[in-house]
């Protein structure tokens, strides 16, 4: 059995041996699987460290979205080199490899043709800071295989490395503060200069096609062998596999005008140069990758174990213990957050634990979009997002001005001529969380692309899906997004359930208030907080027989009184609810205390909404 | 054999380059005299072999490459059993040799090839035949010599053979045909010239026939095309997404010597052309230049194709493939088009750079194409079946058998439609219902044009009683469902546009949502909140099924047979129910009694109600993964029992079906005609078949029965009770729909008008009152409350009667 050094630094080399030996025994997942978790830790990872610190042809772990998958190729997976010196015949293995070696016998009886997939892979989009600096530090305990450690020089070497990127890093500073909350202000302030930028800069270079604007980070093509089907676009995986960054790739191999032969083949010539410049763009910047192994990923959370072995089995049973008192210290942070409303913190807390657990027919369930209206102006929102963004580990900002609306590209499109699929800020991986701020938006004539995207902003919220627009027809994928919806009236888009913000403190400087409440949190206590929320969400959920009959006694008591005042729909919202309530406490049945708590602080939202309505309430 | 490995295309190679002396010695050592390595015509058996066609005398009907089939020319036939070559060949007789031989790396012998298709031509008969294509022939008669005697009329070279056909009169020929079609087809062209000229040796064609073969069934998908379809012969649907410029191609390059002026010809090979290095006139190195005036070029075209969405798992994105198309299949397809592709499966290594030591190992892929069959242009004229048909397989076509013979299928089939969503029953039976669709018949002979099949329908009702999750499952659930919103949507997105193709400057018409959902659904939101003209667009669609368009210079009449499922909500937000359909959502009558049912989707606020639905709410949210999984099966085989039925199930009425249903029809006239209305209009007794038909389907039954009509009774009846109540009277009143007032309400507007006439005549000569004075006077006259709609309404009938005029605030006696 080959060693994990052996795996790490020449994995072809094992592959080549294994070849020889013709054993099969390795291609086996489940054995990859443990294999590799065994010294997952030691791999080093294409997030972490910069390309040109990893040696190729070694093995490196990638944690990405599935953006794209481009159309099968056909390639020699056994093919017969030919010795100049001694004429010998030598059988090859071409698997894992991009080019061959040299002197190939295209007319051997013994090559096999197979086939194989290219996926185009970026990084999670939307991954928090904090989620990036865990994982770079914990990457960075190892030492990988390279003359590479990581330390405060890195900076100055990405920046030269990545020449395509004018943003600096400052997220990966090694030395940020562990509140993060300047640092995040500064990404904030930057990247709007950073989009208009970098356009300019960029247009000669490659697109990366990253979802969301001002994104970083290495873009890979992942070539997949085995389990094509498994594999769906918007995946969330952990690919482990072999680099390749040979140079080959990055020229442009055209067939040059050979004295004694015209050239006629038309293959070449009939891929646009967009085409080419999307399919083999130059490795230095986009590696490819040939995928070993690949894990599908549950969260990204770092704090949490990612797999579900017997370490996360143990790992959630203690935690489950302290969930309890961990809720009640995120509640009153969220409390402070939100001003002192201490229901809109309840349901804030609630929604950042939702997750689409499953579907029936079209009808997506457990979905728990929040609008939280009433919502101070003057930047408010914008810190709101940030410090949710210190809770969840995936996150997006999507400010809602009319500018943004109508030339932002929410829905991914096609693009025929270069035969990829062009991103949109809606391609997230699940269980993001999209922050829509719609005090963002002001009065004016929104066009027929502000219109598609706020309809298409309608349909993730109502049916947690995105039609992808493929010029010719659309095509649905489901989605798993949470949205957060802040506004100042209600909402323009549907939404689960409004909750009215009621301040109980008006602090006179906003900005310092909240930084203030933000700095008082300890990083030991904010990273107990994202544990909670990534390890509620995955909890089992069930209800007894008994506490189904209680429930369905209620509706029709309820209905009974006020038949107007309680439909289906609300009906709906109290079951999430009642769901999300005990999962939070960290029950995995529904009691009826639950339920009667579930129907407790949707009757205090609804009466606040009401009076919401009275108070604005000119109409008829 | 093992086909994993690319085989012949490098034992061709094999032949080609280096070691030409291993076939050469097989047949230098046979027929060292009579085979000549460049003629065009390598296959025949020896006697055939003649310059030209063959027996014909028609030296005018020149052979044409076939770009499609690549290079063919130069695979040499080997004797089956002379590997390793031995001297016993040759003293072989040349009879028994001709049987021998096959065509190297292939099993294919060429007379035996060319003497079984033209066996197959001339006996081939397939009496049930129904492709439009073979309209207008006997099929009694053999298929393929009356498509002969037409191209011998018509004088296109072209003959498409199906073969399916080849498949059920000869198998292996059919199996050669797919494994080695570079070598076969050409077998074929020479065998259907031989025979075509030998029966119409006056004949002057264009060039000589090619034979296009269609529908092989290796393939149906392109996701499952894979190493061991190679130079096959395969057939794929796709839609076309681009096609590229005309790209001529080099057939054969003319060379000309630069000193003594000597010319020769060289012929492409393989996308190569060797250029001669030495004149063999006068001896002269590198001398020896193009001329690309006189070289042969053939068209050629790229056409990128994509996978049809139909076929796709969910969650992934759509496969391409380039497809090549050569010669007059130039331009024969558009972006947009559905196709299905007949052609050969290649791979081509990566071409490597001499300069470059190691190569990429991909390959590239492509088709070239043999016969495309446009896929959308045939449901011009019927339904595209034939591609449906492969769809079931013995097994599951039992499966459906058997849920069919079940008694209660019926009530099978509407629980398992949007189980999420709450009762409805009835709802739910008409959608169902809608789903299989009547018969199509046709009445273009009598003048009336195709009556139509499908059934249209409207819910409406309170917001929030999950009409829209209706929609989007049914729109989910048909294969040709378009979903859209009618505040989104326009007149041109519902029908079609013009555009201008940015690259070609051409002119291209772009259908929409109705057009789309030709032989399927189209389900519209916010039906209410349509504009007026959209709305008008649909009035042609929902009764003669066609769609006119007349925009910028293009005027046609589109195939709209589509089913309309729309939504509406009240246009007071809540339900009105002191009001009638019409009043509650404000739609043209015209409109609605276009819709064969309308549904309302009230609130019933009744407490049994209330804990089935709490139940069922709940259960919805807490049931175990294994009923799930259940579920799923029965939307899989929901979907395939539907696309069965459509296909193949066409139910005609029977005796006592059409006796039920006049007396049903006699009967709705007769309880109106009771109070002085109408009560049934014969719309109503077309969907009322409809509605039986559609019922006879889902029994997989042939015949319409008396069930069959008393449950499209009983539906109509229910979805009238719903819709068409007078709410003043309680009782059914169909006019509300067809007229959009009912016969009470016409009453007392006649009887306001009368009051109000009688009102001003009994003030005396007053020549202009002031409105609401009038207003005020009748109100305080009449007993029953006069609203001001139904004062408006009154001075308007007035009006109409030329006996006053309203002008602003004013009312004047004429």
């Amino acid at each position: 059995m080959p060693s994990s050094h052996d795996w790490i630094n020449k994995p072809l080399g094992v592959v080549e041996a294994m070849f020889g030996k013709k054993t099969n025994a390795w291609k086996s997942t489940p054995f990859l699987c443990t294999y590799f978790c065994m010294f997952s830790f030691q791999v080093p990872s294409l997030n972490d460290v910069p390309l040109h610190y990893l040696k190729p042809n070694s093995l490196v772990k990638f944690r990405c979205l599935v953006q794209d998958m481009f159309d099968p190729e056909f390639y020699m997976g056994v093919y017969e080199t030919v010795d100049p010196s001694t004429k010998a015949n030598v059988l090859r293995c071409g698997k894992y490899k991009d080019v061959t070696e040299c002197g190939v016998d295209l007319n051997s009886r013994n090559t096999v043709t197979a086939e194989r997939q290219t996926f185009y892979c970026v990084p999670i989009p939307g991954e928090s800071p904090w989620a990036k600096e865990i994982s770079f530090l914990s990457a960075a305990r190892v030492v990988p295989s390279t003359s590479y450690v990581p330390s405060r020089q890195k900076r100055s070497y990405e920046e030269d490395d990545d020449d395509m990127d004018t943003q600096p890093q400052k997220q990966r500073e090694p030395h940020t503060e562990p509140h993060g909350n300047g640092d995040s202000k500064r990404q904030e302030t930057e990247a709007p200069s950073s989009q208009t930028t970098t356009p300019s800069d960029c247009s000669s270079h490659l697109d990366l096609n990253f979802p969301l604007p001002g994104e970083r980070g290495p873009a890979c093509l992942v070539k997949v062998y085995e389990g094509l089907d498994s594999f769906k676009l918007n995946d969330t995986l952990e690919i482990y596999g072999i680099l390749s960054v040979n140079p080959v790739l990055t020229v442009i191999v055209y067939p040059h005008r050979d004295p004694s032969l015209l050239l006629l083949n038309p293959t070449e010539s009939m891929e646009t140069p967009e085409e080419q410049r999307a399919h083999d763009p130059p490795a230095s910047l986009v590696p490819r990758l040939h995928m070993l192994y690949a894990r599908p990923l549950q969260h990204n959370n770092p704090l949490l174990p990612s797999a579900p072995t017997e370490d996360q089995s143990a790992f959630v049973s203690s935690f489950l213990v302290e969930m309890a008192s961990v809720r009640a210290e995120l509640l009153a942070y969220l409390t402070h957050v939100l001003l002192g409303d201490g229901l809109a913190a309840e349901y804030l807390l609630l929604h950042l634990i939702s997750d689409v657990y499953t579907r029936r027919d079209v009808l997506p369930l457990g979905k728990f979009t929040l609008n939280l209206s009433g919502c101070p102006l003057n930047s408010y929102t914008e810190r709101l997002y940030q410090i949710v963004q210190q809770l969840v580990p995936c996150s997006y900002r999507l400010s809602m001005s009319l500018h943004t609306m109508n030339s932002m590209r929410l829905v991914p499109k096609k693009d025929y001529v270069a035969n990829r699929l062009v991103s949109g800020a809606l391609q997230l991986a699940r269980n993001t969380s999209l922050f829509l701020d719609e005090t963002q938006l002001e009065q004016g004539q929104l066009d027929s692309s502000g219109v598609r995207n706020i309809t298409a902003l309608g349909n993730l919220i109502s049916w947690q899906k995105v039609d992808y627009d493929f010029s010719y027809h659309q095509m649905e994928f489901p989605c798993n997004i949470n949205v957060l919806v802040t506004s100042e009236g209600r909402s323009l888009l549907p939404s689960d359930c409004q909750v009215p913000l009621q301040p109980q403190v008006t602090p006179p400087n906003m900005e310092e208030y909240l930084t203030t409440i933000h700095m008082a949190q300890f990083t030991s206590q904010i990273n107990k907080f994202r544990v909670y929320l990534s390890l509620a969400r995955t909890l089992d959920y069930s209800i007894s027989d008994e506490v189904t009959k209680a429930v369905e006694d209620d509706f029709v008591d309820m209905r009974k009184d006020d038949p107007q005042s309680v439909t289906a729909e609300d009906l709906h919202r109290m079951l999430v609810v009642a769901r999300l309530l005990s999962l939070s406490l960290g029950q995995t049945t529904l009691s009826r205390d639950g339920w009667m708590r579930a129907k407790h602080i949707d009757m205090l939202r609804r009466s606040r909404t009401e009076q919401q309505k009275s108070l604005n309430g000119n109409e008829p | 054999m093992d086909r994993s490995k690319i085989s012949t295309p490098t034992l061709r190679c094999f032949v080609e380059t280096g070691p030409d002396h291993l076939c050469i010695n097989v047949f230098s050592s046979v027929l060292p005299s009579e085979v000549d390595m460049s003629s065009p015509l390598m296959y025949g058996t020896p006697s055939s072999r003649v310059e030209g066609t063959p027996r014909s005398g028609v030296g005018g009907t020149p052979a044409r490459q076939r770009p499609d089939l690549g290079s063919i020319r130069k695979a040499p036939q080997v004797d089956l059993h002379s590997e390793p070559p031995s001297a016993d060949g040759a003293v072989a007789s040349e009879q028994a040799l001709g049987q021998k031989l096959v065509i190297w790396g292939t099993d294919v012998n060429v007379g035996t090839c060319k003497e079984k298709f033209q066996r197959f031509l001339q006996r081939f008969i397939d009496p049930t035949s129904n492709e439009d294509e073979n309209a207008g022939l006997d099929l009694n008669e053999p298929l393929y010599m009356q498509k002969l005697e037409e191209i011998s009329v018509v004088g296109e070279p072209v003959l498409n053979v199906n073969c399916s056909h080849v498949q059920s009169f000869d198998a292996d020929l059919y199996r050669q045909l797919i494994s080695y079609p570079q070598e076969v087809i050409p077998t074929f062209d020479m065998a259907v010239n031989e025979l075509f000229f030998e029966r119409f040796p006056d004949s002057i064609l264009e060039h000589q026939i090619q034979v296009r073969p269609y529908n092989a069934l290796k393939t149906r998908n392109m996701r499952s095309l894979n190493p061991e379809d190679i130079d096959q012969m395969i057939t794929i649907s796709g839609m076309v997404i681009r096609t590229s410029q005309l790209i001529p191609e080099m057939q054969e390059a003319f060379f000309q010597c630069q000193v003594c002026a000597f010319s020769t010809r060289v012929e492409v090979d393989r996308g190569r052309i060797a250029e001669p290095a030495v004149c063999r006139n006068c001896n002269t190195t590198h001398s020896l230049a193009l001329i690309h005036n006189r070289s042969a070029f053939s068209d050629k075209q790229m056409i990128k194709v994509q996978e049809s969405p139909d076929d796709m798992p969910a969650g992934q994105t759509p496969h391409t493939t380039i497809v090549y198309a050569h010669n007059d299949l130039v331009d024969k397809v558009q972006p947009g088009d559905r196709i299905n592709i007949t052609g050969i499966y290649r791979a081509v290594p990566m071409r490597e750079n001499p300069r470059q030591s190691n190569v990429k190992s991909v390959y590239k892929t492509h088709i070239d194409v043999i016969h495309f069959r446009k896929t959308d242009e045939k449901r011009l004229h019927g339904l595209d079946e034939d591609s449906d048909q492969k769809l079931f397989t013995e097994e599951r076509v039992q499966i459906l058998k058997e849920l069919a013979s079940k008694p209660d299928v019926y009530d099978r089939l509407s629980s398992a439609l949007a189980p999420s969503i709450y009762e409805h029953e009835d709802i739910k039976k008409g959608i169902l219902l809608q789903l299989f669709g009547g018969t199509r018949k046709d009445f273009s002979q009598t003048g009336r044009g195709n009556f139509r099949a499908e059934v249209n329908i409207l819910l409406c009702g309170d917001p929030g009683t999950s009409k829209s999750q209706l929609l989007q499952y049914v729109f989910n659930l048909v294969p040709r469902g378009q979903y859209t919103s009618g505040k989104g949507s326009s007149a041109v997105g519902l029908t079609a546009y013009v555009m201008k193709d940015p690259e070609t400057k051409q002119l291209v018409l772009q259908t929409g949502a109705l057009v789309l959902s030709d032989n399927g659904i189209c389900c519209i939101d916010e039906f209410d909140k349509m504009s007026d003209s959209t709305r008008s667009v649909l009035h042609e669609v929902m009764e003669q099924q066609t769609l006119s368009i007349a925009k910028a210079g293009i005027i046609c009449q589109l195939n709209a047979r589509t089913s309309v499922l729309a939504a509406a909500n009240p246009v007071e937000s809540q339900w009105n129910p002191k009001k009638t359909t019409i009043e509650n959502i404000q739609l043209p009558h015209t409109l609605l009694s276009r819709f064969d049912l309308i549904f309302l989707m009230l609130d019933p606020q009744d407490e049994a109600y209330d804990r089935r639905l709490a139940h069922h709410l709940v259960a919805l949210y807490y049931q175990s993964e294994e009923q799930i999984e259940e579920e799923f099966l029965d939307m899989a085989v929901l979907k395939d029992y539907i696309a069965y039925a459509r296909t193949y199930i066409n139910p005609r009425l029977n005796e006592e079906a059409s006796q039920a249903l006049i007396e049903a029809y006699v009967d709705m006239r007769k309880i109106g005609s009771g109070r002085g209305m109408v009560s049934a209009y014969p719309r109503q007794l077309e969907s009322l078949i409809r509605l039986a038909e559609a019922h006879a389907k889902v029994r997989f039954s042939d015949k319409v029965e008396t069930i069959d009509v008393e449950e499209a009774k009983r539906l109509q009846r229910e979805a009238l009770k719903q819709s068409a109540t007078d709410p003043r009277t309680g009782f059914v009143d169909i006019s509300i729909l067809t007229t959009g007032m009912s016969a009470t309400a016409r009453k007392r507007k006649e009887e306001v008008a009368q009051a109000l006439k009688k009102m001003i005549q009994s003030k005396g000569k007053t020549p202009a009152m002031k409105y609401q004075q009038l207003f005020d006077d009748l109100r305080g006259q009449s007993e029953a409350a006069i609203t001001k709609d139904m004062f408006e309404e009154a001075l308007r009938a007035l009006a109409d009667e030329d006996y006053l005029t309203v002008t602003g605030k004013t009312v004047r006696l004429l």
